[in-house]
């Protein structure tokens, strides 16, 4: 369609028409808000569950070493494998398993797909910031007559939070749009909903719907991730 | 190695070893620390100062032999070492303060979470002690606007603030350019004559002779000299503390 086409008349009627982008954009924007509600509720599990497993696997408790190695592996495997990969492997394999109690609405499943890539992503840059926090911290902390909960909680897991705020901001980023793949599992999300626009149309405006509507999201945060960097800059 | 304890013992090293790896840094210190005594352990960079005080406030696990506090041995593997912290004050060589937290956080903090105080006691005796330590209005400012001299008796509050059985200063001096020792010189003495028990370890000879009581010499992970200051001091007995004190006189610590 795109290579058949000449002449800017035509681009403007498939990319730019204003009548599809009238028509296409309410059902779009429907399903934008699933990708928003599976955004934020993957986003608060991810930074709940990275934080754990960074402190598991930069705890030095002996007692702890069989949780810490299946912290890493988990760490390895979740960010090894291609996110699109896993949104199909579990979307599509769990249900297949047929085991019983097991989730089988798509939503879910990819949110649990979502969940594990993410949050290995983000448990590696809490470790990178807790890792980079001085061990004299910890001794102040536990001089002070905290416990070591006590002193992650209050001395070293603060400071780490703050340091680690542009790669944790750009992991949010990345996931913001990266909730567009649970599409392959057949959800009506904005994505979806577009491509379909776009199949039954044959013009492609819809997905620049779509697009701008990732956009309205990710630029702002990109923004408020350039704020706070500068201002890091400022006070280092 | 666990002898009858003298009755107003505060802290009793006996026979305690510590080596990382192969480095043997604590070769068998005994010392004895009395209430309301103060001890001057002195000694050159890397004799094992900073690891004994940390030995004592159980940041650093002992090899071999036993600490006692209040008679009690709490270098057992059945102690909780968090209870013995709490009945300890600590003031480190680089402060050590909590960089996101205001100086009034600082102090409270171990008054809050550690001894259990409420929010508003905790405060008002965080206060109190601050104003006595001239840091009275600087309760809302973070430690990085603050000079070092300020930040150290922050670090000194702090430690304060949990009503500590003893207080071990490591070298709570050295970080501080010359004209800010002075401040926290006289923050220490004063706490002397309230009669606070300290083991203090120190490059400063000033501390030794007007705040301690005792000065220990270490050596290699040994302490091969002890006595009054004025003893130690003048007419050292051991060639290895006659050189030390050689040595600081030549770089005008004295
Ligand atoms: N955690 C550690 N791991 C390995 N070696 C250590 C550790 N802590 C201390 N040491 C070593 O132990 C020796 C004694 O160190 P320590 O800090 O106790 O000396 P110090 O008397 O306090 O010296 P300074 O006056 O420089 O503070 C040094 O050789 C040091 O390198
Ligand atoms: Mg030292």
């Amino acid at each position: 369609m795109v290579l058949t086409s000449e002449g800017w008349p035509d681009v403007q009627e498939t990319f730019f028409s204003a009548d599809a982008f009238k028509t296409s954009f309410p059902e779009i924007l429907k399903g934008f808000w699933l990708d928003v509600k599976l955004f934020v509720g993957v986003e608060i599990v991810v930074l709940i569950l990275g934080l754990l497993i960074a402190v598991i696997r930069t705890s030095k408790v002996p007692a702890l070493f069989p949780i810490r190695v299946l912290a890493a592996i988990y760490c390895d495997f979740f960010r090894g494998v291609p996110v699109i990969l896993l949104v199909y492997l579990i979307g599509f394999g769990i249900p297949a398993l047929e085991l019983s109690g097991m989730p089988d609405d798509p939503v879910i499943l990819a949110a649990i797909a979502l969940s594990l890539a993410y949050s290995s992503y983000v448990a590696e840059v809490y470790r990178a910031g807790i890792a980079s926090i001085h061990p004299s911290q910890s001794d102040a902390g536990l001089a002070t007559g905290l416990t070591r909960i006590q002193t992650l909680r209050f001395v070293v897991i603060p400071q780490a939070i703050r340091r680690v705020r542009p790669p944790l901001l750009n992991d949010f980023i990345s996931l913001q749009k990266d909730v567009a793949l649970v599409s392959v599992l057949g959800i009506a999300e904005a994505f979806r909903i577009a491509q379909i626009e776009t199949l039954s149309t044959f013009n492609y405006t819809p997905l620049l719907a779509a697009a701008l509507l990732y956009l309205a999201v990710t630029i702002p945060m990109a923004r408020i991730l350039d704020h706070i960097t500068a201002r890091e800059q400022i006070n280092a | 190695m666990t002898g009858p304890s003298i009755s107003d013992a505060v802290i009793e090293i006996q026979g305690v070893t510590k080596a990382f790896g192969d480095r043997q840094v604590l070769g068998g210190i005994d010392l004895t620390l009395r209430e309301h005594e103060a001890i001057a352990l002195i000694g050159a960079s890397g004799s094992g100062k900073s690891t004994l005080l940390r030995c004592i406030d159980l940041l650093v696990e002992i090899d071999d032999g036993d600490i006692l506090l209040d008679g009690e041995v709490i270098t057992d593997p059945s102690v909780d070492p968090v209870a013995v912290r709490r009945r300890l004050g600590f003031v480190f060589q680089a402060f050590n303060l909590f960089p996101h937290m205001s100086v009034i956080d600082n102090v409270t903090l171990g008054a809050v979470r550690a001894h259990g105080e409420s929010r508003k006691e905790a405060n008002e005796r965080a206060r109190q002690l601050l104003e006595r330590f001239g840091l009275g209005g600087r309760e809302n400012d973070k430690p990085d606007q603050l000079s070092g001299g300020q930040q150290q008796r922050v670090a000194l509050t702090r430690a304060l603030a949990g009503r500590p059985r003893a207080l071990l200063l490591d070298e709570v001096t050295s970080a501080l350019d010359p004209e800010l020792v002075g401040d926290v010189l006289d923050a220490v003495r004063d706490l002397k004559q309230e009669g606070m028990t300290m083991l203090i370890a120190t490059h400063e000879m000033s501390f030794a002779r007007e705040v301690a009581d005792e000065v220990a010499f270490l050596h290699e992970g040994r302490i091969i000299e002890q006595g009054s200051p004025e003893r130690i001091l003048a007419e050292p007995e051991r060639p290895e503390t006659r050189r030390f004190l050689r040595r600081l006189l030549a770089a005008g610590r004295i």
